[in-house]
Parts: C-alpha cells; sequence; structure tokens
C-alpha cells in the first residue's frame, strides 16, 4: 500500500514550525480545522449499527455540529460519572503540577510545535472545564484558577485534540507522578461519543468488527478465500502445500491476529509467516472467522466498546474447545489482551495454562489470561532449537526494530522480538535509545488516526520516528524496518515513505518465514514479497 | 497574570502580618487561632482529598512498564520498571517517592533545521532541582521539630548537626536553607524563562512557589538577620501542641510572618496542586504490578454489555459458510 503523499508539503517546508507558543494565553486561541490535519466524523449508519447516541451526518467545519438538546448536562454527568468510576481520571485530573517534562515528549508536539499537542496543555483541555464543574476554587476564581465554561468551542477543541493523541503513553514514562494521557484522551472520546461526535475510521471497523468479526468487515467465506490465496502463494514459493484450519472445534490452539495482517502488504506476509510456521511445527491450532479480529478499535473508542469486541475471543476459545489462545503481531490489540481482556471478559477458567505442544514450555506469565503473545512463543521455539533457519536468507536485509507503543509500554515486550530476530537475520542495529524501547516513538497513526485525510498530522507525528530511522539509514545502511503491530505495518509505510525513502516495513514473522527451512521445500529464489534471496539475483533475472 | 496576581497576594499577606500584629497587636489571633485553623484544614482537607481518590475504584490494571516483562526465565525481566510483584511495585515506588526515577528520564528535544531532524539531550536540571527542594524541605521540616518536642528526638538533632555542618556563622548557617532558597528560585525561574512553560503556568503554579519561597526567606531573615527570641517561639510551640495555648510577649514580627505563612501554606495544601504528595502513591500507571496475565484484576462494578453473539453471527451467515464449506452449528 503506498499513500499518495503528493498533497504534503517537502519535508524541509512541513518543518518549518516554532516550538515557542503564541502570545495570546491558550484559553483565547480557537480551534482551526486545518484539512489534512483531522479525521473525518463517523458515519451515522455505523452509530447505529452500534446503538451509540446521536447519529447524524456532519463535518467538523460545520458551524452547527448538531449536538444534543442537552449536551452540557450530558457531558457534565458523564464527567461525573467516570471521575467515580475511574481513580485514573479523578487523580489525573488533580495532581498534575504542570512540571512540563511531558512537553518535547510527544511526537505531535514535536511534529507540529502546536502547544496544545503538549500533553499537559491537552490534558488542561479538560482539566479547565473540572475545575470549573466540580471544585470550589475554579466556580470561584474562574480563569484565574485554570477554569473556564463549558462550550460548544471546548467541545470542538477536545474532539480536535483528543483525536490527535495516539494513546501511546510516551509521556506518562516520563511523568513524576505517571499521569497518563492515554487514560484522558480515552475519556475524552468517551465523552464526546455521548454526543455523537466520532471518528469514521475508527467507528466503522468498530461497527464492522461487531457485525463480521473484523474490522474489515470480511465475511466467513472471504476469510477463507483470502487465507487459502495465502496457501496458493507459500506453495508457489515453497511447493508445500499447507492447510488452512477454520473454525476447527477441538484445536489445541485458538490463533487470532489483527484484520490487517491478511487485508494489505506488507502485513499479508507477516501472515503468511505465520501459517509457514504453525505448518513446520505440525501445530494443532485453528483459525476463527467469528473472531478474526484481535485488534480492537473498542480501545480508541470506549471501555465499554472494548469489553463488547472483545467478548468474542473467550467466547469462540469456549465454543471450539481450544486449550488456550495464541495471539499475533499487534499494538494495541495487546494492550487489550493484556491489561483488559481478563478483568472484562475473564475469567477464562475453562482454558488451560498455555504450553507449547514442541517445546512443553508452560507459559506461567499468563497462566491466568491463558493467552500468548506469538514473539514469545517463537523465542521459546529458538531457545529450545526447534526451528532449522537459515538467516542468510535474510542477509539483503539490514533491520532495524521499532517497538510499538503498547507491547513496550503496557506490556514490556521487549526482548523477545528482537531475540527472534537476531536469530533470523544477520544485520540488526539498533535506533538510538531515546527513540526505542520504553520511549519508544509512535508511528503517528495509531488510535484510529492511521486515515487518509489526516495524512500530514500522521506524517508530523511520524516524524521522530521516521528521523531515528533516517539516522540508521545513514549509518547501517539500513532498509528494513521490523515492527510487531500491524497499525505499523500500514501507517510506518508513509512515514518511512517520506522521512526516510527506502526503507521498508516488514513484521518480525514476515523475516522469520523467510528464514524458515521447511521440511520438504523446494529451493526458495526468492522471500515472500519475491525479492531475490541474497546469491539469487542472476537466477531471477534470467 | 497568574504571576503578579499571586506575588500580589503573598505581599498582602505579608502586609496582613504588619498591620495583625505590629500595628493592631493581634498575636493571639496570628499566633493562636489561625495556626490552630490552618492545621484543622489541613489534615481535615487532605483526608478527604486522599479519601475520595482511595472511594474511587481502579478498574483496570493499567501500569506503564518501563522495562522488560517477566516472561521466559531466560530473559531476563527488570522487576523494578515492569514490576512483576509486590516487592517490586515497591522498589518502583520508592525510588519514585524518594528519587523522582520518571523525571531523571528527562530529555529536550530540540529541531534542527539540517534535515529536518530532531536530537534528544539529556536533561537533569528538573529532577535536580526538584530534588533539592523536596528533600531540604523535608529536612527542614525535621529541624523544625526541635521547637515542638522536649525532649528533643535524636534524629533531630542529628539532622539539625549535620545541616549545619559547615559551621559558617552565628547561628550556624544551613545548607537546606540555601539549597531551598536556590531551588525555588530554579523553578520559578524556568517558569517565566521557558516560554512553554510559561504558557502552561496557571496562578495555582506560582502561588505556591512565591509563597514557600516567602516561607523561606522569612524562616532565614529572623535566624540570621531579624533575630526572635528563640525560646520564645519554643513556648508557643509547645503550648499550641500540648492545646495549652499561649502568647509570649515580644517574640519579633519576623516571626508572625513567618507562621502566618506557615499557615496559609497549610491551609491551601488541601486545595491545591500540592495534593500530588499524597496522589503520587495512588497512581495507578505506577503502583500496579505488571502481572495482568498471571493474575486476574477484578473490576468492581464490570457490568454486562451488549455482545454479538456467535449465533447472531452464524444466522446472519449460515448459507456462504455451507457454501464454502465452513463447518457450521445449526445446519
Amino acid at each position: 500500500m503506498s499513500e499518495d503523499l503528493s498533497n504534503v508539503p517537502k519535508p524541509d517546508e512541513l518543518m518549518r514550525i516554532d516550538h515557542k507558543p503564541p502570545r495570546k494565553g491558550w484559553m483565547d486561541v480557537p480551534v482551526d480545522f486545518k484539512p489534512g490535519t483531522y479525521s473525518y466524523t463517523a458515519k451515522a449508519k455505523n452509530l447505529k449499527i452500534l446503538g451509540m447516541p446521536n447519529p447524524r451526518e456532519w463535518s467538523p467545519t460545520d458551524e452547527d455540529w448538531k449536538l444534543p438538546e442537552n449536551w452540557e448536562e450530558i457531558v457534565r454527568e458523564g464527567f461525573k460519572d467516570r471521575l467515580d468510576k475511574y481513580r485514573s481520571f479523578q487523580l489525573f485530573m488533580d495532581i498534575c503540577v504542570r512540571c512540563g517534562a511531558c512537553a518535547d515528549k510527544c511526537h505531535f508536539f514535536i511534529g507540529s510545535g502546536d502547544p496544545k499537542n503538549m500533553p499537559v496543555l491537552r490534558a488542561e483541555l479538560m482539566r479547565s472545564v473540572y475545575r470549573k464543574e466540580f471544585t470550589t476554587s475554579g466556580k470561584i476564581f474562574g480563569k484565574l484558577a485554570g477554569a473556564r465554561e463549558l462550550t460548544v468551542d471546548v467541545i470542538k477543541e477536545w474532539f480536535y485534540y483528543f483525536y490527535q493523541c495516539t494513546e501511546c503513553r510516551r509521556c506518562s514514562v516520563f511523568c513524576p507522578y505517571g499521569i497518563d494521557t492515554a487514560e484522558i484522551t480515552m475519556m475524552g472520546r468517551e465523552l464526546l461519543h455521548l454526543l455523537g461526535c466520532g471518528i469514521n475510521w475508527a467507528m466503522e471497523p468498530v461497527a464492522n468488527c461487531f457485525r463480521t468479526g473484523n474490522h474489515l468487515g470480511i465475511q466467513p467465506h472471504g476469510f477463507k478465500d483470502t487465507l487459502e490465496f495465502f496457501a496458493d502463494d507459500i506453495e508457489d514459493l515453497t511447493g508445500i502445500k499447507i492447510n488452512v484450519p477454520l473454525n476447527k472445534k477441538g484445536a489445541e490452539i485458538l490463533f487470532v491476529v489483527p484484520s490487517g495482517d491478511y487485508f494489505g502488504d506488507p502485513g499479508t506476509y507477516t501472515c503468511m509467516g505465520y501459517m509457514m510456521l504453525f505448518h513446520e511445527l505440525g501445530l494443532n491450532y485453528t483459525w476463527s472467522t467469528y473472531a478474526s479480529e484481535g485488534g480492537n478499535f473498542g480501545l480508541f473508542t470506549s471501555h465499554e466498546m472494548i469489553k463488547r469486541l472483545n467478548a468474542k475471543i473467550y467466547a469462540e476459545a469456549k465454543r471450539l474447545g481450544v486449550k488456550w489462545i495464541l495471539g499475533g503481531e499487534c499494538g494495541h490489540m495487546w494492550r487489550v489482551m493484556h491489561q483488559y481482556m481478563d478483568t472484562m471478559n475473564g475469567p477464562a477458567d475453562f482454558l488451560e495454562v498455555p504450553t507449547s505442544p514442541i517445546t512443553g514450555t508452560r507459559f506461567e506469565n499468563a497462566k491466568s489470561t491463558k493467552m500468548v503473545h506469538i514473539t514469545e512463543f517463537t523465542s521459546d521455539l529458538m531457545k529450545h532449537n526447534k526451528l532449522r533457519l537459515d538467516p542468510g536468507r535474510n542477509d539483503n536485509l539490514i533491520v532495524t526494530y521499532h517497538d510499538s507503543c503498547n507491547p513496550a509500554r503496557a506490556m514490556g515486550l521487549i526482548e523477545e522480538p528482537r531475540y527472534v530476530i537476531r536469530n533470523v537475520c544477520n544485520h540488526f542495529h539498533e535506533m538510538p535509545e531515546n527513540t526505542i524501547k520504553e520511549q519508544t516513538f509512535c508511528c503517528g497513526g495509531g488510535a484510529g488516526l492511521g486515515n487518509d485525510e489526516n495524512m500530514e498530522m500522521r506524517l508530523r507525528g511520524g516524524f521522530p520516528r521516521g528521523n531515528a530511522v533516517r539516522y540508521v539509514q545513514e549509518k547501517y545502511g539500513v532498509n528494513r524496518l521490523a515492527c510487531v503491530c500491524a497499525i505499523d505495518r500500514a501507517t510506518l509505510v508513509p512515514v518511512c515513505d517520506y522521512w526516510a525513502p527506502g526503507v521498508a516495513v516488514t513484521g518480525v514473522h514476515e523475516m522469520v518465514a523467510n528464514a524458515l527451512l521447511m521440511k520438504g521445500e523446494k529451493e526458495r529464489t526468492t522471500n515472500l514479497r519475491g525479492e531475490p534471496l541474497p546469491g539469487k539475483e542472476e537466477v531471477e533475472d534470467e | 497574570m497568574g504571576l503578579w496576581f499571586s506575588l500580589f497576594t503573598v505581599v498582602i499577606l505579608v502586609l496582613l502580618v504588619f498591620m495583625g500584629v505590629g500595628v493592631v497587636g493581634l498575636n493571639s489571633l496570628f499566633g493562636i487561632l489561625i495556626p490552630y485553623a490552618a492545621l484543622l484544614i489541613f489534615l481535615v482537607g487532605v483526608v478527604y482529598r486522599v479519601g475520595k481518590w482511595t472511594k474511587a475504584p481502579v478498574p483496570f490494571r493499567i501500569p506503564t512498564t518501563c522495562g522488560q516483562q517477566k516472561s521466559h526465565p531466560w530473559i531476563k525481566a527488570n522487576n523494578f520498571e515492569s514490576p512483576s510483584n509486590t516487592f517490586g511495585v515497591l522498589v518502583r515506588m520508592a525510588l519514585e517517592v524518594l528519587l523522582f526515577r520518571s523525571l531523571f528520564r528527562n530529555t529536550r528535544a530540540e529541531l534542527r533545521a539540517d534535515g529536518p531532524r530532531v536530537v534528544y539531550g539529556g536533561t537533569k536540571w528538573l529532577w535536580l532541582a526538584g530534588l533539592a527542594f523536596h528533600w531540604s524541605f523535608l529536612l527542614i521540616l525535621i529541624r523544625h521539630l526541635r521547637f515542638f518536642t522536649e525532649p528533643i528526638p535524636f534524629f533531630v538533632n542529628l539532622v539539625a548537626s549535620m545541616d549545619g555542618l559547615f559551621e559558617i556563622g552565628v547561628p550556624t548557617l544551613y545548607v537546606t536553607d540555601i539549597i531551598i532558597l536556590l531551588a525555588v528560585t530554579y523553578l520559578f525561574l524556568r517558569r517565566v524563562v521557558i516560554p512553554q512553560i510559561r504558557y502552561i503556568s496557571l496562578a495555582a503554579d506560582y502561588f505556591p512557589l512565591f509563597l514557600i519561597l516567602g516561607v523561606a526567606l522569612s524562616g532565614v531573615l529572623m535566624r540570621h538577620f531579624y533575630k526572635v527570641d528563640i525560646y520564645k517561639v519554643k513556648e508557643l510551640a509547645t503550648g499550641l501542641f500540648s492545646f495549652h495555648p499561649l502568647v509570649p510577649e515580644g517574640i519579633g514580627l519576623a516571626f508572625y510572618i513567618h507562621l502566618f505563612l506557615v499557615s496559609t501554606l497549610l491551609a491551601y495544601f488541601p486545595f491545591s496542586k500540592l495534593m500530588h504528595m499524597g496522589g503520587v502513591f495512588l497512581s495507578p500507571t505506577r503502583n500496579l504490578a505488571n502481572n495482568n496475565r498471571m493474575r486476574r484484576h477484578v473490576n468492581p462494578w464490570n457490568y454486562p454489555v451488549k455482545v454479538h453473539t456467535y449465533e447472531e453471527y452464524e444466522d446472519e451467515f449460515r448459507e456462504k459458510m455451507k457454501a464454502v464449506g465452513l463447518p457450521v452449528e445449526k445446519e
């Protein structure tokens, strides 16, 4: 997938920005919906499918947003309700000292210079209303106490800036109180949804996922076709015919991936990678058409929606009678699986503690949730020498690794993917330490913002990541950016095309499959994406 | 606006003492009633605020992980940055509260026109000044216990003698006094000088700085310049704490200024961002273990939601599923 970047100014022009805030106080600067920096609104049909309030057709640039009659009351009550339900929210409204340590940690602030993209100010957009509505000092001292009235303009501002946050949690790493802007953005979006103000690039996937099982709205027969098509491609490449177990009762493992992996390049190569690996292992597993989405755009909508979409994972595991669940490469999906699934839809007492049928390893770290990350699974195989690998097949790749936000900062999945990468390629270089692991930078298109209409803002937000990629490109000749996230595999492509042209994006299991020596395979001349293997270039040319 | 308002307020507070004690002679009001009231507001207020926070449930376990999780035995887990057990959480919290671990990570992003590119430099000044400020405040507070206790506990004397180690001047100059003045000044200056920080600063940010600066300055002034009768101060302090309050004559105005600013700080505390002192212990991104998949976290208000069941799904797609040979529950 390569997006059209012709409408976006050139990099040096785009970065002609000033990080100095304007003279005018932020409360007096109205929001400006500039094309290229916001997402289109949720279509009425999608909200209706989900039974969400105030479905209508509207645009952020409209003067009248057609809010419900009593919208102020709705926001006030929704706010109060969430303060009572979430200690995090109450605390994060109260304890910020505005030290500013978070200010330049946000990729959107670095790339746009807009002061309201400083995490502290993003939160103040909400705190100012909190003070006015819920604190005595705010009621008495008003603006002096940092309080302001709840107006339609405030709602417009919230919409713009809470959809200019990718909930990546980088700022919360640096905050002395661990204030997490993702938490605040999630609350802001929940309140906006009470008024019917959402974005379509999040709500269409949610509506699709609710009905068809996956964000893309692919129906069961289409899903089967897609996977079988991949199996044909794999046969062409390796000469091996592989099975595609679907909705198979009594399988040992239910395998769940983000739909991005079977929808578009380069995610599809990663998907083929999983299939080749499982075939080689002789794994007794199954895909599910009903649980054909591990990703969960509910996370970008509301806590209730996370639960509504996530429920199918355990339900399907139960219906199929599997022992445990294995999850593919995806970022936000793993925040949901790791931090929310068990609490929301557990306990999964009908499953068993995940145990690798190949190595016998019991995954004690997943003994309650019963779901294992694919790089935890594969690294264990490699540690026990269960795979025959030829990393030389990836010698045309000079690889760096992008930690996806959620696996890094909501899971601590840092060394597992690196271990896998080091086993399947010979040229691996880290990006600078301020840009990886827990300090990793977002791709700029997470949390529902990876749409085309928002491209300028995505590229701005992708600047710190793209900048770090270019650094290793210039220093080590890096030409491949590996990641374990389906959104990354879609959004980092334009980020690299724009900031570090010449670097392509790959999933980790695409590289695994390229290096994997399969029993009975014919001699491969290309890798999964049809690039000639090292030493086979001439064969290709003939 | 916030800056001048805050400065003006603190000046007014000082003038109030000049008027109240210096001119009108309301020594009991400023020496007994106001301190009592302030302390009461402080205690009730802090308990109320912390109580309100703890009453709110923690529906999800959402630690921000800053290090390797515990997974395979052969991958070294970072139990202090991504703790998987209570011990790790305690260490993480101790590092946060005592050493400001997160602030120590601070970097500064700088945009360079060539490229364009962005570079990150370490910046430890905020961390250093913050740490210096909080620790000297604590030590000064401990030193002050000698005014309320008889006999004076050994650790109070120990802190005082270490604090005055350099033995400069009579009475000895305390190192913490110098440090707190420098640190507060730095914290104020960065708020004014750094454009982004000035942009986000509210009166609620300047006011406590000026107030604390006033407390520290009045303390230093009455120790070294406008000397007050220390025995009478102790008489007042012990009187207050034994609930037999009395106001000795002739303590000196500087003391009343000091006491009034401290009282203001105490009374202001529960209504302000200074509550971060209590809040830092409760932050769910820091004080929870990253053991999510090992131990189930229970949400007390977890409620049933509308889901799309497999049956509904199959009802919609049954014919299509059968046509491509996908197994179905109902034929």
